[in-house]
């Protein structure tokens, strides 16, 4: 076999390792007679699609940040400030167009902040961040006067619709946008002069450098662009509970960050894909949905979720050393 | 001295042979210390110095060879092997645990103890009785050891292998960080040492100062003994002689060249971590060496040029315009390239394909607006593969599947794939087989044939010699001289860069 073949096998393995676990997971709970009828009903698995926007949203961002060698831990808390600014602004009386680009805004404005801090004060990432998780969840409480927000409900609120209208659509407009979404974040990651620059960085900063790349420029980008997906993620959050509630997605970024280092992110940086990140949310969603039927307690899921994280990155570093 | 000298004998080693795939590093070496002596080990970067060391503290195994010590055979089977046997080694850079204090640094690994219990009052009373004899009570035990100076970091570092009652200590370059101060402390020490009937290795390439301690010396060239003796009797000249030996010209490509303008020239500049201003021109078609000990501040410079150190004085001229500080994004668009002498840490992103680390400074010709065309940069990057003779790899494999070779071939294909006018190679050459070096050499032949200049920092003579226009030489953060490389032999640069002085001034002196 020449070196061409055997390169493309291996990029071809490093492709499709992360669906087995997909695939495992969807077949374990198919074999389960008790629950393979409803688990393999079309209207679960939408059920389970929707169910995964918000993590997917947050974990698209995450994505680029994890790649890069980076960490925020604030990704729930900015959630959670998104949403109630939201219904903060749909409750004002802002037109929903209005509403939701406050959201987002917010979420970019918070992710601008930490990359600016960690460019400019030279702090890692971890610190900013976990900084970051306590201001904006007690930004988003103040806003709130530490209740929830009612808002009237508008169209906003149709977003996460589990029988979206109009029907043909098939998934709620929040399924779609976590597609398009994905496809372009795919695209900019694998295929654009920025995403190039995001694996350099969190391969190596210092060849970064040594190659002309800004790289401070880059990571305010990059934190920038996450916090535009937590605000995203917020707005898919508002639209689900109608009200804006500051207590809501606390530990979330941990099931972000999950799903992306399932996906083959390394925390290490300079590894990840999109794809793999969906993937890692999707094994997430299917296992916490299969569990459910399956009527298991809470604290059963929480221990074969944990389970999965360890040897999804375990798995990982076997076949890594094994490359090397 | 009425002891017969064979009784004196520490530590024997014959024969001692080690290759490293196709690199023989040690080729039958033998070295015999005595007790109470100082023994200089001298030779070029790559002699053989570091591995005849490396196999006697058991970090590595000889492919042949035998070692005795106090006439017992000796085959340690690591570097804890090596220090239960007496032998202790103090790197160029300092092994301590910065957080720990002086006394937990010393005693670490051998706290007295009963039970599992440490007793403080006996490891206190060790450490104290250890520091007196070195005469540094000054030093406190309890201390956390990042708050010492460096030269008391390295009186601690030695206290530790004391208390090991280590018989053979290993210095390697142990000067080469301390103030004169310091310095002079260590020889005290030293001196002490030797009284105390510890034998020790001495490596240094500060000649002066290796006159200065050592009372016998062993020279290797190439992995082979090339000569030893006493220090007394054998004048630098020779020792210098004995360092370089022939040097070989066939492995060097004259490409003619034409030299021209002045593209890049450094006024008075200082970088932040450079010791003193540095002036230098480097002109068109031109290949400039730079000499010099590491640490004699060469990729200093380098890095401050380039704009990855800031600078502090003086002002960098490119072409005709003057600048005073700069990114390395900017150097890059002005037409600089630089190589990184840290292939690994720094120079590559190991992880990521070959193709990325080619056009990662230059990814403009395979973008629009951004997008980039992930087939054309693979055509181009094949190409480059080709150019460079990386052979049997595809452009998305990533970097650290290749030899060492290969990987220097593609950080210089970075360079030529950028198209830089202005060339800052450091040490493009090391750690790296002689073929892939003869290819390196014929490149930077080539670049300087077409108009590029080339700044070339070497701590291997001969290259410089057989590669360069002009040779400058650095000693201590400063220029000592820079001529002609048909002016320079081995011996002067070796001599200006160990000692910082030219030899002018000794042809002169000479009939």
């Amino acid at each position: 076999m020449s070196g061409h073949d055997k390169a493309r096998i291996k990029i071809l393995l490093n492709w499709l390792a992360p669906f087995l676990g997909l695939i495992l997971v969807i077949a374990l709970f198919s074999l389960m007679p008790e629950v393979r009828e409803r688990f393999l009903r079309p209207a679960n698995f939408k059920s389970v699609a929707t169910q995964s926007v918000i993590v997917a949203l947050g974990a698209l961002g995450m994505t680029f940040i994890i790649i890069s060698g980076g960490i925020d831990l604030s990704a729930a808390s900015n959630i959670a400030l998104s949403s109630v600014v939201v219904a903060y602004a749909v409750n004002v009386g802002a037109p929903p167009p209005a509403a939701l680009a406050a959201g987002i805004l917010c979420g970019g404005l918070v992710g601008f902040v930490n990359g600016g801090l960690i460019t400019t004060l030279r702090l890692v990432p971890f610190i900013v961040t976990l900084g970051m998780m306590g201001i904006a969840r007690g930004v988003a409480k103040w806003m709130a006067g530490n209740q929830k927000i009612d808002a009237p409900l508008t169209w906003i609120n149709g977003l996460m619709a589990k029988s979206p209208r109009p029907s043909w659509l098939l998934l709620a407009p929040g399924v779609w946008l976590m597609i398009v979404f994905a496809v372009l974040m795919a695209f900019v990651l694998r295929r654009t002069v920025f995403g190039r620059h995001v694996f350099a960085i969190g391969s190596n900063e210092a060849t970064a450098r040594l190659c002309g790349i800004r790289t401070r420029r880059a990571k305010v980008l990059i934190y920038s662009l996450s916090g535009l997906f937590c605000g995203l993620a917020g707005v898919m959050e508002y639209s689900r509970l109608t009200v804006g509630d500051p207590t809501v997605a606390v530990g979330l970024e941990l099931d972000i960050i999950a799903a992306v280092v399932i996906g083959g992110g390394s925390l290490a940086g300079g590894e990840g894909s999109i794809l793999g990140t969906l993937i890692g949310v999707f094994i997430m969603s299917f296992l916490r949905n299969g569990c459910t039927m399956m009527g298991w307690p809470n604290y059963i899921q929480e221990i074969i979720i944990g389970a999965i994280i360890v040897a999804a990155v375990g798995l990982d570093q076997v076949r890594h050393r094994r490359a090397a | 001295m009425t002891r017969s000298p064979a009784d004196d004998l520490v530590l024997r080693m014959e024969d001692i042979s080690k290759s490293y795939g196709a690199t023989c590093a040690l080729a039958g070496v033998r070295f015999e210390l005595r007790r109470g002596e100082v023994h200089a080990l001298l030779g070029e970067n790559g002699a053989g110095k570091s591995t005849l060391v490396k196999v006697l503290s058991g970090a590595v195994r000889p492919d042949a060879g035998r070692m005795s010590i106090g006439g017992v055979p000796y085959l340690p089977a690591g570097p804890i092997d090596g220090k239960r046997c007496g032998v202790s080694m103090i790197y160029q850079e300092l092994t301590l645990c910065p957080h720990l204090t002086v006394e937990e640094n010393i005693m670490l690994g051998k706290e007295p103890r009963r039970r599992g219990v440490v007793r403080p009052a006996e490891m206190r009373r060790r450490v104290r009785e250890v520091l007196d004899f070195m005469r540094h009570p000054e030093i406190a035990a309890e201390v956390p050891v990042r708050k010492l100076s460096v030269g008391a970091k390295q009186i601690v570092e030695i206290a530790r292998a004391l208390v090991d009652e280590a018989r053979i200590l290993v210095m390697d370059e142990p000067t080469s960080s301390l103030t004169l101060d310091d310095s002079e402390e260590l020889f005290r020490i030293i001196h002490r040492l030797k009284e105390r009937g510890v034998a020790i290795i001495y490596i240094s390439h500060f000649l002066e100062e290796v006159r200065r301690v050592a009372d016998v010396f062993t020279v290797l060239r190439d992995g082979r003994n090339a000569g030893s003796g006493r220090m007394a009797d054998a004048p630098l000249e020779a020792i210098i002689r004995m360092m370089v030996g022939q040097e070989f010209k066939e492995l060097f490509p004259r490409i003619p060249h034409d030299i021209g303008e002045v593209l890049l020239s450094l006024d008075g500049l200082k970088g932040r971590a450079m010791q003193a201003e540095i002036g230098l021109a480097l002109r068109k078609g031109e290949i400039l060496g730079i000499a010099g000990l590491i640490g004699s501040g060469r990729t200093e410079t380098l890095r401050a040029v380039f704009g990855l150190d800031p600078i502090e004085r003086g002002t960098v001229t490119i072409g005709r315009v003057r600048f005073e500080a700069g990114q390395p994004w900017e150097r890059i668009e002005q037409g600089l390239g630089l190589l990184s002498e840290d292939r690994q840490g720094e120079g590559l992103a190991l992880s990521q394909s070959i193709a990325d680390n080619v056009t990662l400074s230059r990814l403009g010709p395979f973008s629009r607006s951004g997008v980039l065309s992930l087939g054309r940069r693979r055509e181009v990057v094949a190409g480059l593969m080709e150019r460079v003779k990386v052979k049997g790899r595809h452009p998305g494999e990533p970097v650290a599947v290749l030899s060492g070779g290969n990987q220097q071939k593609v950080a210089l294909a970075r360079l030529l794939h950028q198209e830089a006018d202005i060339l800052l190679l450091d040490e493009p050459t090391r750690g790296i087989d002689v073929m892939s070096k003869a290819q390196i050499y014929e490149w930077i032949g080539r670049l300087a044939a077409q108009g590029k200049a080339v700044l070339f920092v070497s701590s291997y003579l001969p290259e410089l010699l057989g590669v360069c226009d002009t040779i400058a030489v650095f000693h201590r953060g400063r220029v000592v001289d820079s001529r002609p490389a048909s002016a320079w032999d081995g011996a002067g640069i070796l001599q200006a860069a160990a000692v910082g002085r030219t030899g002018a001034d000794r042809e002169e002196a000479k009939p």
